[in-house]
């Protein structure tokens, strides 16, 4: 049946037309998305580069300490990773490249002969590691494209406290890198125990400023009270690059979607186009033919009628065909 | 023209406030209050809940209550690090009262509540701040 292919075509084009419309809008929304979360990204900037600073006047004032967070485990026994993905997919390869690269690692421990834990932030990690029957000892989700610094601090409190119970020796941070809108990348990162002091002060912006401070109530004090601050920093930093990755990959990932179903929407209407005029020429053929057939000489103008006015859309090429043989 | 100091308020999602003043004033956790004025030594203290005051050059005065944090003060320039912190004109006193009277209550109860303890605190400072 000729005119059934046809309206399977045009069903399909339909539905991919309400689907190209879909990822268009998300890819609308991901779009403004990525731009306030890089703001926030830039906007958590300060804070983050100044408690660093502070910890470098610290080394340099000579603040030595014995922090618990810095505690340095002779033999590490199990190793803590905090896996930071979204909570929604259709976006990319974002989850699966953090995913994969954590479970690598995790693998990599456990072959060493390293226990693991695992602190699940966002849905996707959590369900992943879930279903292939990996212990999760922390989980949370829910925020994953908008996160608080108090979310942040929830999730430091925990991970510290398994660390300092010393439930766990060492733990790795796994997150995605906001490097540019074009180039987002997943590293693994130290997150505790915290490299010492001197350290950090490396890491940070390096503008070894002179003069010896005074510290209240002590160098030791201060320290003790800022290391915390600075897991919470830290963390926080890497959430909300996160979730700026994870909006740039979804804008990304809608885009070609969207740029898909442009490009089948084009291919299914040549092909209907075809259809339809395969579907016309085959009825004037059979028109044709039955004309023919008819043709002993009772062929009437009252018998050619109703079939050019069913052929509609070519009614003239059925008139002259329907004429020709009279 | 007196040398004036820097003064920013920096919370770990925003720089919330900053500008210039003549003195800030500031309570750390052992040593109680303490001003800076230009030319201070380098200093870095942990801060206990309390306000922190910021003298304008015009004579006028902002006020916020800030619950933890610390003050790093060097080559003129005073940063606070806080991640809770709150100018005066935005403090909800009605809420602030509303929970400093939980939380006396709680205390009543038992003497031992450290989180009613920390958060009459908080509303307390609230209270002092929004009425100064």
């Amino acid at each position: 049946m000729p005119g059934g292919r046809e309206r399977e075509l045009r069903r399909r084009i339909g539905s991919i037309q309400s689907t190209k419309k879909i990822t268009r809008a998300m890819e609308l929304i991901a779009a403004t998305r990525v731009v306030k979360a890089m703001q926030r990204a830039n906007a958590a900037r300060p804070y983050a580069r100044l408690i660093t600073s502070v910890i470098e006047d610290l080394a340099a004032g000579g603040a030595e300490v014995d922090h618990p967070l810095l505690r340095q485990a002779p033999e590490v026994r199990n190793v803590g990773f905090i896996i930071i993905t979204g909570d929604r997919g259709l976006a990319g390869a974002y989850n699966t490249s953090v995913i994969r690269t954590a479970e690598r690692q995790v693998m990599a421990h456990v072959s060493e002969g390293k226990g693991y834990s695992l602190c699940c932030v966002g849905r996707k990690s959590a369900s992943y590691f879930r279903f292939r029957n990996y212990r999760i000892d922390n989980a949370v989700s829910g925020f994953s494209d908008n996160p608080s610094y108090d979310d942040a601090r929830r999730i430091a409190e925990t991970v510290s406290e398994s660390f300092l119970s010393e439930a766990v020796d060492q733990v790795e941070l796994i997150y995605t890198e906001f490097v540019s809108m074009g180039t987002q990348r997943v590293v693994v990162r130290r997150f505790l125990p915290l490299v010492d002091t001197e350290m950090m002060a490396r890491e940070g912006s390096g503008t070894g400023r002179e003069g010896s401070f005074e510290f209240e109530p002590s160098p030791e004090a201060v320290l003790e009270a800022l290391l915390p601050r600075y897991t919470e920093a830290r963390l926080y930093g890497a959430l909300l690059d996160a979730a700026a990755s994870e909006h740039a990959s979804r804008q990304r990932a809608m885009k070609a979607a969207t740029d898909n179903a442009e490009e089948l929407i084009t291919k299914l209407s040549r092909a209907m186009n075809q259809a339809r005029q395969d579907a016309i020429t085959t009825e004037i053929m059979e028109i044709v033919g039955g004309a023919e057939a008819l043709g002993g000489g009772d062929a009437t103008d009252a018998d050619i009628a109703p079939a050019s006015m069913l052929a509609g859309t070519d009614a003239s090429v059925t008139a002259t065909a329907g004429a020709h043989p009279a | 023209m007196a040398v004036e100091l820097d003064v920013e308020l920096v919370s770990p999602e925003e720089v919330t406030y900053s500008g210039s003043a003549e003195m800030v004033i500031v309570r750390t956790v052992e040593e109680g209050d303490i001003a800076f004025c230009a030319g201070h030594v380098p200093f870095l203290g942990v801060l206990a809940p309390w306000s922190v005051d910021v003298l304008r050059p015009g004579g006028e005065r902002d006020t916020f209550a800030v619950h933890r944090g610390f003050v790093e003060v060097s080559h003129n320039k005073v940063t606070i690090l806080s991640d809770v912190s709150e100018p005066a004109g935005e403090i909800d006193t009605g809420r602030a009262e509303a929970a400093r009277q939980r939380a006396a209550e709680a205390l009543a109860t038992d003497a031992e509540d450290v989180e009613a303890a920390a958060a009459l605190e908080r509303a307390e400072l609230r209270l002092r701040v929004a009425a100064a």
